[in-house]
């Protein structure tokens, strides 16, 4: 099951539609990261709303996807954890620990706007400068 | 030939259909957690409690499938007194666990994995037990509780 990577100005949105099988996964780790070259992206977004589990393999694969695409330039913010998931990630002794999480897709692109990863004169500025 | 056990023993009367899903593709796990929760949710676990299930098949069932290569996970839903709950057993033919006390230790992986896979399973469930002989295979039992109190 292919997960489709939308393009959203600077971001790439990667929205999950149903359970994904380790394969799946890695395969969308290799989409988003050649995509992020492709598109110039500054910020990925994983929607995980409809996964229906978050295992450790799936934990990998999303920590590999923050940290090749921050190699490559972009911020990865994962967004849409249920309530029941995260409390088996608990349990599980899994973390996402320097990743970004947000709640919604909503607070995830707001997150990536006061980022400034949307915007390309920003660059330099890059997150902290801009709060006086 | 040693055989390498951990956890308790678990004695109960069970009831209710046996479900098999074979392990020999990453779909397999995929499909046997979706059943696994399906089949919680017959004996009425709590929408967390059965995605807690789900996530515990999935990484006893990729352990098959990275391990062994082939096995199958076994679903029985069990009545003991007055509790319910639900009975996983995950069973191969493969090289085995040579060091079971070893494997259930948070970060120990012999595949390059986060080594949470087994101790994370038996966190997530109320009784977990191993048993491995080198070069036999592995059953793993785990079975969950449904809290009643809730």
């Amino acid at each position: 099951m292919e997960v489709p990577i939308l393009k959203q100005g600077h971001y790439l949105i990667a929205s999950i539609q149903s359970a994904l099988s380790d394969a799946d996964l890695s395969q969308l780790r290799e989409a988003l990261i050649a995509r992020v070259g492709k598109f110039r992206a500054r910020g990925v977004i994983v929607d995980v709303t409809a996964l229906d589990v978050m295992d450790s393999f799936a934990v990998r694969t999303l920590r590999d996807i923050a940290h090749m695409a921050r190699l490559r330039g972009a911020e990865t913010v994962i967004v849409g954890i249920q309530p029941e998931v995260a409390f088996a990630m608990v349990q599980l002794g899994l973390t996402l620990k320097g990743i970004a999480t947000a709640l919604d897709l909503e607070e995830g692109l707001a997150f990536l706007d006061r980022q400034g990863h949307g915007r390309i004169d920003n660059r330099q500025g890059h997150g902290r400068i801009d709060r006086g | 030939m040693a055989v390498s056990t951990i956890g308790r023993g678990m004695g109960a009367s069970t009831v209710g259909d046996d479900l098999r899903c074979l392990i020999a593709a990453d779909t397999d796990v995929v499909q046997a957690r979706q059943a696994g929760r399906e089949l919680a949710a017959e004996v009425g676990f709590s929408a967390g409690d059965q995605t807690v299930i789900a996530a515990a098949i999935s990484e006893i069932a990729r352990n098959i499938l990275m391990y062994a290569k082939r096995g199958e996970v076994r679903f029985t839903k069990v009545v003991d007194g007055t509790r319910q709950g639900l009975i996983v057993v995950a069973e191969d033919d493969g090289p085995g666990i040579r060091d079971v006390s070893r494997a259930m230790q948070d970060g120990y992986s012999t595949s390059g994995g986060l080594g949470l896979g087994l101790p994370g399973a038996r966190r997530l469930m109320d009784e977990f037990e191993v048993v491995s002989a080198l070069g036999q295979g592995t059953r793993i039992t785990m079975r969950k509780w449904k809290r009643t109190n809730v």
